[in-house]
């Protein structure tokens, strides 16, 4: 499945992807799922506690879920409890073993955060935003690619370092 | 695994001798254990033992829910039988009610609780945290205030353990927990993961000074860790080179793992100057969780410990990493006290000590 590119983001340190993150966060809704692709250290949980603040509370505890392989959180959007799903399926390969975590109800009836996507795509919906973070020649900046199914193509990405 | 049958036949004759199972289902393992209100550990039983593949003992993962399901009445049946005790000998139920697995810790609260009904025993949830935090009382007898370095795959943090339930945070990593830290480290040095033990292992043939890696936080006030950027400077340092030969897995392993120690004495020095400001000297200094396995992080933290007027006590390896006995002491802790956890608690995927 091919998703259309949104663009490319020069991100130039933590607080850039605190800024970007939060855009991302307040764009979601129930039903939407990011998956966050790029290699060890690139800024991925980073980016998923960011994102899991600007949602829930700027001092919300976020552990990484690479041992845990899901955490999920509750915020009230009007007046629904909306889950967020926060996935690391960095220790997983089998589908079936995904499959088993829930993550294709976390899809339908909340948010989704979902680092390393690699192995559960042909499980996840086509509507979704990809992230790719790549290491860029100066120390703490990443690029950013961004692809995503038709909404996601409004995200409000023009003041983030857009190249 | 040791404590498997050690006494079981003896039958004692003071009747307030409590016996507790303890049931941890919150990692990757699945573990059952029965352990005596008097410290002995009648049985300690985790499900890698049985499982003659693995090539590091618990620290292969079974990942899902499924796993645990299937294990877990085997598991509970062979901690009863090695321990030679019958549930009528039993004085209550303990499980992990979280942190961790959500879909694992469901599983070993449920059949703890189920237990506990078909026994008309009481049940206790206990927190994963706590059964670590506890474990000194277990294998060392200490007492408290004491201060604690609790260190492994998910957690990194410095209490100051006051007394059951009674737990006070000093510091906790504000990203990546140690553990983590190591076993991505040996993934980006091609060791494979999970690779605490294969890192280690590497690091003996290296140079610790060859690469000078960055120390967050370290020389900073508090007792907060970070490692993230750590993980990331590995990574740069990797990726400039065109070709990584044994030697500099050696030289980046050694470095590595001396940055780390580096580190954790750090924190710990300003985490024992808060402690003793307040409980004085001549107190323990307790490394617990599956990190404290590392042989150069217990010999730092017992020279800093000396350093500081402090004794140090690290549980021996097996209940330093997860496991089910150090669960059934908290419950016989927890038990002597009176507490009693109602069959209605929901399991708590993530579950801080200050939340007790």
């Amino acid at each position: 499945m091919d998703l259309s590119k949104i663009g490319q983001l020069r991100i130039k340190n933590e607080t850039e992807t605190k800024v970007f993150a939060e855009e991302v966060a307040a764009f979601a809704d129930v039903g939407d799922v990011i998956c966050l692709f790029g290699g060890l250290g690139a800024g991925k949980t980073n980016f998923s506690r960011s994102f899991i603040r600007s949602l829930t509370r700027p001092d919300q505890d976020v552990p990484s879920p690479t041992y845990t392989l899901v955490q999920s959180y509750e915020i009230q959007k009007q007046s629904n409890l909306i889950a967020i799903w926060h996935f690391d399926l960095y220790r997983i390969s089998e589908e079936l073993e995904i499959m088993e975590l829930g993550i294709e109800d976390a899809c339908s009836d909340g948010i989704v955060l979902i680092e390393w996507p690699e192995n559960a795509l042909r499980l996840l919906p086509e509507r979704r935003l990809e992230i790719h973070f790549e290491f860029s020649q100066h120390h703490e900046e990443r690029i950013l690619t961004l692809r995503g199914s038709e909404q996601w193509h409004n995200l409000n990405i023009k003041n983030i370092g857009v190249f | 695994m040791t404590g498997n049958n050690n006494k079981s036949s003896s039958k004692r004759s003071n009747k307030d001798t409590m016996i507790v199972l303890g049931i941890e289902t919150s990692c990757d393992e699945t573990a059952a254990s029965l352990v005596r209100s008097d410290g002995t550990i009648l049985s300690n039983i985790i499900s890698s033992q049985f499982d003659t593949h693995r090539p590091y003992g618990g620290v292969v993962p079974e990942l899902a829910a499924r796993s645990h399901v299937e294990n877990i009445d085997t598991i509970v049946a062979k901690a009863m039988t090695a321990g030679n005790i019958k549930y009528s000998e039993l004085k209550a139920i303990a499980s992990t009610g979280g942190p961790g697995l959500i879909g694992g810790v469901i599983v070993g609260a449920t059949f703890g609780k189920a237990l506990a009904l078909a026994n008309n025993l009481p049940f206790l949830a206990i927190n994963h945290l706590e059964g670590h935090a506890l474990t000194p009382r277990l294998t060392h007898k200490v007492q408290f205030p004491y201060l604690l370095l609790l260190v492994s795959g998910g957690h990194c943090q410095l209490l100051t353990v006051k007394g059951v339930g009674n737990y006070d945070l000093l510091g906790s990593t504000i990203d990546d927990a140690v553990g983590e830290a190591f076993d991505k480290t040996a993934k980006l040095l091609g060791l494979g993961f999970p690779g605490g033990p294969a890192l280690e292992k590497a690091a003996l043939d290296g140079d610790k000074y060859k690469f000078n890696f960055p120390k967050p936080l370290a020389g900073r006030t508090g007792c907060d860790f970070s490692f993230s950027g750590l993980k990331t400077a590995v990574r740069y340092t990797v990726d400039s080179f065109k070709s990584i030969t044994e030697k500099d897995q050696a030289d980046l392993a050694a470095s590595f793992q001396e940055t780390v120690v580096s580190i954790l004495k750090d924190r710990c020095a300003n985490a024992i100057s808060m402690f003793q400001e307040k409980n004085g000297k001549n107190k323990v200094l307790v490394v617990a969780g599956g990190v404290a396995a590392n042989t150069q992080i217990r010999n730092g933290l017992n020279t800093l410990a000396y350093d500081h007027d402090m004794d140090f006590v690290a549980p021996p390896m097996n209940l330093c990493t997860d496991n089910a006995a150090m669960i059934a002491w908290a419950g016989v802790e927890k038990l002597k006290l009176g507490y009693r956890t109602d069959l209605d608690f929901v399991p708590r995927p993530r579950w801080p000590l200050s939340e007790l």
